[in-house]
């Protein structure tokens, strides 16, 4: 226990660091696109000098850089979001309308490429240089080396338009009045196809991650010892082998929940999902910094937060880690 | 090769497919309007504001001109080419100075109070001329509007401005709202911007973010049996290929603004149950245009921009970027404006010698390496036949000798780019024709106006002789004076080309079959859908 409580405190008083550089990066970098919230808006509905300098006015936007950074920064320790441009709305609002949909689509979808891959690596692993294992891996690389976009749009032809098995997009149908589980279920219809796009493609990364790791865990002396204890082949593949194999999965677990969020923008656009991806272009679009900083805050504490749990999640898989700091 | 995309089901209804096609158009006439249904269509953006009143924008009307209704409408056949909608009746006074409209009796605003002169009065004075993007400058001199019952509203102008004008700017610039949910707080806050009420034929239901908007039939509207529809759904599709899909599937029934990918149309046009529509947008047309930075050395020189409007071949265009959708252009007014085209100016038929012999004349000889310059091209990034004209018009600039560069820019730093930084040589715009010259087109080539003022002049042109014609137009209140004026207006830009006017073009609607009513005005797609009805 003690060392779960070590390396979270470490890890915590890091983050905050990485959260401050990340959001100061994130507006310098914004500020630094030609055009403004301004200038975006106008795009669809034109307007004279006059009005476009009282929306400027209006918005904040006639105020320096500095001043901007420095009043978005004061409202932040307070734990004030702040009000979206594009929106007019809390901040904080917006995002939490569309946080669970992304969590649900990106827990999802890494639960399918974590939990398949590397179910399919031990089938491959198990042994090596066979056909099967050859197939797979094949097979699942000729999946990874697919755009999101285009898997995206082959799915919905095929089982929204032509069979007709699922929605073609959506979270949920539109004003069905559904309620509890009928609701329940009626999202995790529209969620089969995003899900299925999102995660076959990261699949392949924890397949062949497995299959190396087991691979090379087969030459390992421990393995000729439990061969000539006399073990099964069953407890050898999967107490053994594939246990050892996991550890950098894990890790691959938690860089990859970063690559989910950006990965679910494309899917999110394609599949009429409203996300935080989606809303996250839409920020960009609109030259909407205080959204897109809320975003990219809320984004990075998720990522931290995950990768606080592969963590403790190491752990608690290898004994090694953390050991030395708690007897110090 | 269309064999390959047609789907197992359509294959399977292959006969049935041919009967349809033949027999549908007669079945089409001869229904009925139906009641009932609920018509779910694709929506493609979320404007932030929805009052129309506000944001005059086809994107905001696409959604609200159901709820928030205008005093006139465009039609096709009616007089001055309006249909009443709040107003049923107008009147100009000779001397410009004055505008009489008589007002519908009996109309309800969604919330069940009544609409009067007092409504109209308010937005003219207190939304339109102050707030509104394009009423700014149409409503300009609007200094009064007189109430004297509740049924009769006189805009009272402190200069004379054309009653033609003020006609012409009805269909878009004119969304009454209510005096009584706007006439505490400030304007641009009011929650009704997000919420619209009006006293169309549909009523704001709901909205939710990055999903849908939901409206629902009014039952109190006053067209007599009016509307048809139960409910209108606008599922928010970002992706242009899923509209297509969603169609496919019959998830939606309605795909318009050109939803469904230029690219698409031929496949989906055999579709059983589907139909392209063309009509309903006449009143929107979008032009295609070469913006020009006068400030460029070369192109300040007359003979360069003819040379560049000869290079361009306008047929290959509309074939090829915009698959025959469109129209060439010969001016600044589209042709298939009723009131001031004229066909009566002068033309840059597509010649590359000639275009060649006029770059050497300029003193612009081609240099070792076969160029003669090189410049800045920026396709405006809104729309896909925007971007690929920027692609056609650097290679057509090539075989000149005129060596482009294409910049390539999101939305907002286009915008920046080309309005404030003026950092460009050429630029490829989308400017909108309003019905009207003075609305949004004139301020394409008229000088002084301020750095930042998006789709407008500034390419630093400046021809005082022009500015003298813009100006006395906007001065004559004689409709027939005033239309020979801005006819006389195409032919000094035609003949000095501060800017070329390349193709025009009017969006697509894709439906199904079931869907009746659709395209009966100019405005189509951004009118109120009172009459649009579901068959079967």
């Amino acid at each position: 226990m003690t060392r779960a409580l070590t390396i979270l405190r470490r890890r915590l008083v890091g983050s905050v660091f990485v959260l401050l550089i990340v959001v100061i990066g994130s507006f310098l970098l914004l500020e630094a696109a030609p055009g403004d919230a301004v200038d975006a808006y106008i795009v669809s509905t034109g307007g004279d000098a006059g009005m476009i300098e009282l929306l400027r006015h209006r918005w904040g936007l006639d105020q320096s850089e500095l001043t901007r950074l420095a009043s978005y920064l004061w409202a932040l320790l307070h734990l004030d979001l702040g009000q979206s441009v594009t929106f007019s709305r809390p901040i904080r609002e917006i995002i939490l309308e569309r946080l669970p949909t992304t969590l649900i689509l990106m827990g999802s979808a890494t639960a399918l490429s974590f939990g398949l891959g590397s179910a399919l690596g031990i089938y491959a692993g198990a042994r090596p240089g066979t056909f099967r294992d050859r197939f797979l891996s094949i097979g699942s690389l000729a999946l990874y080396a697919v755009p999101g976009f285009w898997l995206g749009l082959v799915l919905i032809v095929v089982f929204a338009v032509d069979l007709r098995w699922l929605p073609i997009g959506g979270i949920e149908t539109i004003a069905s009045g559904k309620t509890g589980l009928t609701r329940a279920a009626d999202i995790a219809t529209h969620l089969v196809l995003p899900v299925s796009a999102l995660g076959f493609i990261y699949l392949a990364l924890y397949l062949r991650m497995m299959r190396a790791g087991m691979a090379e865990a087969w030459r390992q002396d421990f393995v000729l010892a439990a061969r000539a204890r006399g073990l099964s082949r069953r407890r050898i593949v999967l107490a053994h082998v594939a246990r050892n194999a996991l550890l950098p999965l894990v890790t691959m677990l938690g860089l990859q929940s970063a690559q989910m969020l950006g990965g679910s923008v494309v899917i999110e656009s394609v599949f009429a999902v409203p996300g935080l991806g989606r809303l996250a272009q839409e920020a960009v679009a609109g030259r909407d910094t205080p959204l897109l900083l809320g975003i990219i805050l809320v984004s990075a504490v998720l990522v931290v937060v995950i990768n606080l749990l592969v963590d403790l999640a190491y752990a608690f898989l290898d004994p090694r880690v953390g050991a030395g700091e708690a007897s110090a | 090769m269309s064999e390959l995309t047609i789907s197992r089901r359509g294959l399977l209804a292959g006969s049935a497919l041919l009967l349809a096609s033949t027999a549908l158009p007669a079945i089409g006439f001869a229904q009925t309007p139906k009641k009932g249904g609920r018509l779910v269509l694709a929506a493609d953006s979320e404007p932030r504001n929805l009052n129309p009143a506000i944001v005059a924008s086809n994107g905001v009307f696409f959604i609200s001109s159901k709820i928030v209704e205008t005093l006139a409408e465009a039609s096709f056949d009616g007089k001055d080419g309006l249909q009443p909608r709040l107003a049923l009746s107008w009147e100009g006074a000779a001397d410009g100075l004055s505008v009489t409209f008589k007002l519908r009796d009996g109309v309800k605003w969604h919330d069940g109070k009544p609409f009067t002169s007092a409504d109209v009065a308010f937005s003219a004075l207190q939304i339109w001329k102050p707030l509104q993007n394009l009423g700014r400058a149409v409503f300009k001199d609007l200094e009064a509007v007189e109430t004297p019952d509740e049924l009769t509203a006189i805009f009272k102008f402190a200069k004379p401005t054309p009653f033609q004008l003020i006609l012409n700017a009805l269909p878009a610039l004119s969304s009454v709202v209510p005096k009584h949910v706007y006439e505490n707080g400030k304007i641009e806050d009011n929650p009704a911007n997000n919420a619209p009420v009006g006293t169309g034929p549909f009523k704001f239901a709901e909205y939710k973010a990055g999903q849908y908007y939901r409206l629902t039939r009014n039952d109190a509207y006053w067209g007599k049996d009016e509307p048809y529809l139960d409910e209108i759904v606008y599922q928010v599709l970002p992706d242009r290929t899923s509209a297509a899909a969603a169609l496919e599937a019959e998830e939606i029934q309605l795909a318009a603004f050109s939803a469904v990918p230029l690219a698409d149309l031929d496949r989906i046009s055999k579709v059983p149950g589907l139909k392209v529509i063309t009509k309903g947008y006449e009143g929107l047309t979008y032009q295609l245009v070469v913006e020009i930075n006068h400030r460029r050395k070369e192109l300040a020189d007359l003979k360069v921009r003819q040379a560049i409007a000869h290079a361009i071949d306008k047929d290959f265009v509309v074939k090829t970027v915009f698959l025959g959708y469109a129209a060439t252009a010969t001016g600044p007014v589209p042709k298939n404006d009723p009131q001031f085209y004229t066909a009566d100016v002068p033309t840059y038929p597509f010649d590359v010698a000639k275009a060649n012999a006029l770059l050497d004349e300029a003193g612009y000889k081609r240099a070792d390496d076969g160029k003669r310059f090189a410049l800045k091209l920026l396709p405006a990034p809104y729309f896909n036949e925007t971007k690929q004209f920027g692609d056609y018009l650097r290679q057509a600039l090539a075989a000149i000798g005129i060596d482009a560069q294409i910049v390539n820019n999101d939305s907002a730093a286009h915008i920046k780019a080309v309005y404030t930084d003026h950092a460009f040589d050429l630029a490829v715009g989308p400017p909108v024709f309003r019905g009207d010259p003075a609305i949004s087109t004139t301020i394409l080539v008229q000088s002084g106006i301020p750095d930042g003022v998006p789709f407008s002049n500034q390419g630093g042109y400046k021809n005082a002789e022009l500015d003298a014609l813009i100006v006395k137009a906007s001065e004559t209140l004689d409709t027939a004076a005033r239309t020979e004026l801005y006819k006389e207006f195409q032919k000094k830009v035609a003949a000095d080309l501060p800017l070329i006017n390349v193709a025009e073009w009017g969006f697509i609607s894709v439906a199904r079959d079931t869907v009746g009513n659709i395209a009966n005005n100019p405005r189509w797609a951004v009118s109120n859908w009172a009459d649009t009805y579901l068959a079967g």
